[in-house]
């Protein structure tokens, strides 16, 4: 390649990427800015309605039923003031549990339940070896008796 | 010590494929890098050396031209 | 007054190190001790990462990329952050070598901003159940990518030297908006990524050695990217100085060696 013709390339290429990088930011940035809505917003009619969209929160505690056909799951989603009803047909991620955090994507149905295609895993930003994890549980075990 | 074997370690807990994958692509592009920044180092200086030799020459070549003229 | 107008070498002041000329014998001396440096604190940060720190009760042993990620990360937004310094400063005080700077910090900027997403990607989906997710944190993190793509492809691009430097900046220090918008978007929006376990107004929420053998990482990572950078800024250094007297006899003490 010529030497005009290669920076001509490498321009037109820088520019591409720019133009790319800003075309991102105004389209990707604008759906997903706000990645999920909570169970609140979407009790008061915040989130959109009808395309998909996703709600994160905890999976509330005892609620996860599985189906006879060992696929379709229920399981409904808290953030300790709303609950939405979930239910999800497919393959869980591991860190998927009672009491942990989860964003399901899907649409609204009729009936007020949630129709998920994709569920994902919310872990938060503690790390720390089982015995301490297990020592923080029996410490917020006791803080809850204590409270009652 | 976290592991109970070696065998242990290398399985990662059954996720030997997405934590070795993470450093192993990691060490390949730093060794990679390093060795596109020492093979620079030497490019560079070869051109620059070619292209003193051939200014050199450019000059001596004048000179004989203008010995020859003259 | 003459005098040492005379001798402007002799100035004591470290100033003395942004002529190219005296800078260029500077980073071949420290940039070794950095690279060793940084091999003793990887060496370091694996053996406490792998051996010593404990499991994560949560995710399992898949957390263990936290000692790349997290250094990469972090190095990637800080580079970006030094290459909008070099380039305010070149812009201001027009100083040949703040712009050399920032080109020669550009290509490992961009690695360790792969290395982030890749990482990131790899330990996505056995936690999150998900490669990649469209959220305010990774899209940003992916047009840091892009930035740094483009800042070189630019200044590679034009032949001026003087107007690659300027037009590098300009990119350099418009995107460097971006930096914040990365390290604040698990705050401000709703994201997938979790929130810092690190941070300058809180207690980190790590164990002990996980956090040590985290930071250790991230000294590496900062011992290799100035050894890197160095080695960059010495060649970047004699193709801009070919022309000067210094750079012909550098290149008489090379002649056969190379």
């Amino acid at each position: 390649m010529k030497p005009r013709s290669k920076r001509l390339v490498l321009l037109g290429g820088a520019v591409a990427l720019l133009v790319g990088a800003v075309a991102l930011v105004l389209t990707a940035f604008q759906q997903n800015l706000v990645f999920f809505h909570t169970p609140t917003e979407v009790a008061e009619g915040k989130a959109p309605t009808g395309r998909a969209f996703r709600i994160g929160g905890l999976v509330e505690q005892g609620s996860i039923k599985r189906a006879a056909d060992g696929l379709t799951v229920q399981f409904a989603i808290t953030d300790t003031a709303k609950v939405i009803p979930v239910t999800y047909k497919g393959s869980l991620p591991d860190l998927f549990s009672e009491g942990k955090g989860a964003v399901v994507q899907g649409t609204m149905g009729p009936d007020g339940q949630f129709k998920a295609s994709e569920v994902l895993a919310k872990h938060d930003e503690n790390y720390m070896p089982p015995e301490a994890q297990h020592a923080v549980d029996e410490a917020q075990k006791t803080a809850k008796t204590v409270k009652q | 010590m976290q592991w109970e074997s070696w065998s242990a370690f290398w399985d990662m807990g059954g996720f030997a494929a997405f934590v070795w994958g993470s450093y192993g692509v990691t060490a390949l592009l730093v060794v990679g890098e390093l060795i596109l920044v020492m093979r620079r180092r030497r490019d560079t200086v070869r051109r620059l050396l070619r292209l003193r030799r051939a200014t050199a020459a450019g000059v001596n070549g004048r000179r004989a031209f203008e010995e020859i003229v003259e | 007054m003459i005098k040492d107008m005379d001798k402007p070498e002799r100035s004591k002041s470290l100033l003395r190190f942004a002529a190219p000329q005296m800078f260029y014998p500077l980073a071949g001396r420290l940039a070794p001790w950095f690279a060793a440096a940084a091999v003793i604190f990887v060496g370091i940060g694996i053996w406490l990462g792998f051996f010593v720190a404990p499991t994560d009760a949560q995710q399992g042993e898949v957390y263990r990329v936290i000692y790349i990620h997290v250094a990469a990360a972090w190095m990637s937004m800080f580079v970006y952050l030094l290459m909008a310094f070099w380039s305010a400063v070149g812009l201001v005080m027009n100083t040949r070598l703040s712009f050399i700077m920032a080109q020669a910090l550009a290509p490992t900027g961009a690695m360790f901003c792969f290395v982030a997403l890749w990482t990131g990607a790899l330990w996505g989906k056995p936690t999150w159940g998900a490669y990649w997710v469209w959220d305010a944190r990774l899209t940003s993190q992916l047009l840091l990518l892009f930035l740094y793509l483009g800042f070189m492809a630019l200044t590679r691009a034009i032949e001026d030297p003087r107007r690659a430097d300027k037009a590098g900046a300009i990119i350099a220090l418009v995107g460097a908006i971006n930096v914040p918008i990365i390290y604040f978007s698990v705050k401000w929006w709703n994201t997938l990524h979790q929130g810092a376990s690190v941070s300058l107004n809180k207690a980190p929420s790590m164990a002990t050695t996980m956090l040590v053998g985290m930071l250790v990482m991230a000294i590496a990572a900062w011992a290799y990217t100035i050894a890197i950078t160095l080695w960059r800024v010495r060649s970047l250094i004699l193709e801009r100085e070919r022309h000067t007297e210094w750079v012909a006899a550098e290149l008489n003490a090379l002649e056969g060696k190379v």
